[in-house]
């Protein structure tokens, strides 16, 4: 069955439409009201501007709305009947990577926006490049501005392929390219009877319908503890002992044979406890309390998996960091690891190459990553880390670096 | 996939693993019960996500001693009924000089008797955490905040300060003296809210459904009138059919016109409303907006 939510992010140029285009789905969804689209009005003219300006429903902070920029992500939401949308939306400039890799770590699609004037520019390739390396496998590229280029299907179709070719390069996703005015509202939500030569679905018709079916559905078992439960005795729980979480991936049922990591002991469901009664099974990003039949030493941190294609608990391992604080990486030097619900010490020992993220090249060697670098280092924790790697698995294979400051200073991904 | 999985699961799970997380990071997190609509979801949730235990933390109400009476009748049976630690904090001081929005200002009344009061109680109890049911949905300042919101030693919020927050990787780390807001209930929209309520039929403060009430009419907002103190000179009440959509203090909450009386009517309201919840909350407008307030330590 199809996803009753879906997270996408969304990536372009400042002047690419991306704030027309949301503003637009917005307001035609009636995920934006009256009154905040007669307030963007004002603030528009106030500013010498004339009529709506999409962008000012969309930009939040008043810092933003002063200087014309936007800083940060911003989460922006609609439904239809059918679906509700959360949208990550993405500055297109400063802190471009960072902000990039924050909005794509939790969507399931991306929304590329490309100037039909312009074509894939670097900075198309650079979006793109981010969102497929935090996992994104679905793109909906929004071929923009095409009233300004006349409608020509040649453009558009030179475009699709140019996109087309370079997804192919980095490994492979699904593309879905739909020709647009978002200014003038065709193929947004409604029809183009002036390119009446595309007969693929509107951009809102595709986003209702794209089977994103979060992997985490058909992956192994996997539920990190969070919480250790022992209320005090009650006549229905009179000696209680479970272990609170959120299944990552994969499902559980009663009485399945499940083993727990790192200890690496064994033991067998008896009940998947709720609020709303008991349950036979739980499924992936469900969020539930299990009690085990044996009396075992279980923490948080510790993870509850399948017996058969188990994690792995890992004290070194290579990784893909995206370093996001204004101190640069610093060599051997202390760091808390947070993966999962587990947090331990860890230090980064060798840089092997930072990307560059325009062309794609790796640059070696290297001595040091600073904010918005992109690079891969190999990474030593006290304790064991018990994960996949990021590519099978984007729940058990992420993790951010902390430093002394309690600033998060990176995202990384396990590699190998 | 469970043929049941629908946004409203996806939402509710998403929010009692973040309220867990709360529980495990922090040493003395407390929740912020504001006895609106969201406040009654995020109680329910978190009876939901440390079930069969009981509630891990107190509930702080900051009361300024405007809110509508319903509003503290709900409070008191509803905290007694599921057994919850409430604590009610009042920046009496203020109170005893007569702080009132019509003297004083909004904005310098709410300074006092919410944000005031609100940071001196955090102090007091010396809570680490305090988890609100505020939406980014709700007010486009709050569309750009974290779940875990960090606050600065003088509970002010920096937008330039904020974490990156990652897939589900939450981080509570703190320095001396500063603390989290904790926002359950990010993703969550108006409509959500309001279909969940239907769903799990979850009780709320009667205001939220439409009566006959005195109410007056004040810059285009309609200002609930039973009590004298609130009006202006000249200005007379007059009876209308309406409700509440959001819940504040009386002199600066504005009613709707409506004849929603049940929970599915309001669901169904709400649904196609056409203008924003906070159009109805006078702190909303005016020169010192909510991300102003943010800034001083607003909620």
């Amino acid at each position: 069955m199809s996803s009753n939510v879906l997270r996408f992010t969304t990536a372009g140029n400042v002047d690419d439409g991306k704030s027309t285009l949301i503003g637009r789905l917005l307001v035609e969804t009636q995920g934006a009201f009256e009154d905040q689209i007669e307030g963007a009005k004002r603030e528009n003219e106030r500013r010498g501007g004339k009529g709506i300006d999409f962008s000012l429903l969309t930009d939040g902070l008043k810092a933003e709305r002063e200087q014309g920029i936007t800083i940060d992500v911003a989460y922006r939401y609609f439904a239809t009947p059918n679906r509700k949308f959360i949208i990550a939306d993405a500055p297109g400039h400063e802190q471009y990577t960072r902000n990039l890799v924050t909005s794509a770590s939790n969507s399931d699609l991306a929304v590329i926006l490309i100037d039909a004037r312009n074509g894939m520019m670097t900075q198309s390739r650079r979006h793109t490049f981010i969102a497929h390396l935090l996992g994104i496998r679905h793109f909906v590229v929004a071929i923009n501005k095409m009233d300004l280029v006349d409608f020509r299907r040649e453009r558009y179709e030179e475009i699709k392929r140019d996109f087309t070719d370079f997804v192919a390069r980095l490994g492979g996703a699904e593309v879905y390219c739909i020709p647009i005015s978002a200014l003038q509202g065709d193929h947004v939500t409604g029809p183009s009877d002036r390119m009446s030569w595309y007969t693929g679905p509107k951009m809102l018709e595709l986003l209702e319908s794209i089977q994103v079916d979060d992997a985490a559905h058909k992956l192994p078992f996997r539920f990190p503890v969070q919480v250790v439960s022992r209320p005090p005795a009650s006549p229905e729980f009179p000696d209680f002992r479970g272990y609170m979480g959120r299944v990552a991936s994969g499902s559980v049922k009663v009485g399945d044979r499940v083993l727990v990591l790192p200890s690496g002991a064994r033991s067998t469901v008896t009940g998947i406890v709720t609020r709303d009664g008991r349950l036979d099974e739980a499924v992936a990003r469900q969020s539930v309390t299990l009690t085990l039949a044996d009396d075992l030493d279980i923490s948080r941190g510790d993870v509850i998996s399948v017996e058969d294609r188990p994690p792995v608990s890992r004290t070194d391992f290579k990784a893909t960091l995206c370093w996001m604080n204004e101190r640069k990486l610093r060599l051997n030097h202390r760091y808390v690891l947070r993966h999962t619900t587990k947090t331990v010490r860890a230090i980064i020992n060798e840089i092997d190459y930072r990307l560059n993220v325009n062309t794609l090249e790796r640059e070696s060697p290297v001595t040091e990553l600073q904010t918005n670098d992109i690079g891969q280092v190999r990474i030593k924790t006290l304790q064991p880390v018990v994960c996949d790697l990021y590519k099978l698995n984007r729940h058990t294979g992420g993790f951010i670096l902390i430093d002394e400051n309690n600033d998060t200073v990176a995202a990384g991904m396990i590699q190998e | 996939m469970n043929q049941d999985w629908t946004h409203l699961r996806e939402l509710e799970s998403e929010s009692i693993y973040i309220l867990r997380e709360t529980v495990a990071q922090f040493r003395n997190p407390v929740l912020l019960y504001s006895i609106g609509k969201d406040s009654s979801v995020l109680v329910h949730l978190a009876r939901k996500a440390f079930y069969p235990g009981p509630l891990p933390f107190p509930f702080l109400h900051v009361d300024t001693g405007y809110k509508f009476k319903e509003m503290i009748e709900f409070r008191d049976r509803f905290c007694k009924e599921i057994g919850a630690r409430l604590i009610v904090h009042r920046n009496e001081d203020a109170i005893a000089a007569g702080a009132h929005p019509l003297k004083l200002g909004v904005a310098r009344c709410c300074g006092q008797l919410k944000t005031a009061a609100l940071l001196h109680a955090l102090d007091k109890y010396q809570f680490d955490a305090a988890i609100g049911g505020a939406r980014r949905e709700e007010e486009r300042s709050r569309a750009k905040e974290r779940v875990f919101s960090l606050r600065d030693a003088f509970g002010q919020w920096d937008p330039r300060r904020q974490r990156p927050e990652l897939w589900s990787l939450y981080s509570g780390a703190i320095n001396e003296g500063e603390t989290m807001r904790v926002f359950p209930l990010s993703n969550w929209t108006e409509r959500d809210i309001w279909q969940y309520i239907v769903q799990e039929n979850i009780p709320v403060v009667p205001l939220y459904y439409a009566q006959e009430r005195l109410v007056v009419r004040r810059n285009g907002t309609l200002i609930p009138a039973d009590d004298a103190i609130h009006l202006k000179d000249g200005e007379v009440p007059e009876k209308m059919w309406v409700r509440f959509r959001t819940l504040g203090c009386a002199p600066c909450t504005g009613a709707v016109e409506s004849r929603a009386k049940t929970l599915e009517e309001i669901a169904e309201e709400t649904g196609s409303a056409k203008i924003s919840e906070r159009s109805t909350r006078i702190i909303d407008h005016g020169a010192n907006t909510m991300e102003d307030k943010k800034r001083e330590g607003y909620f």
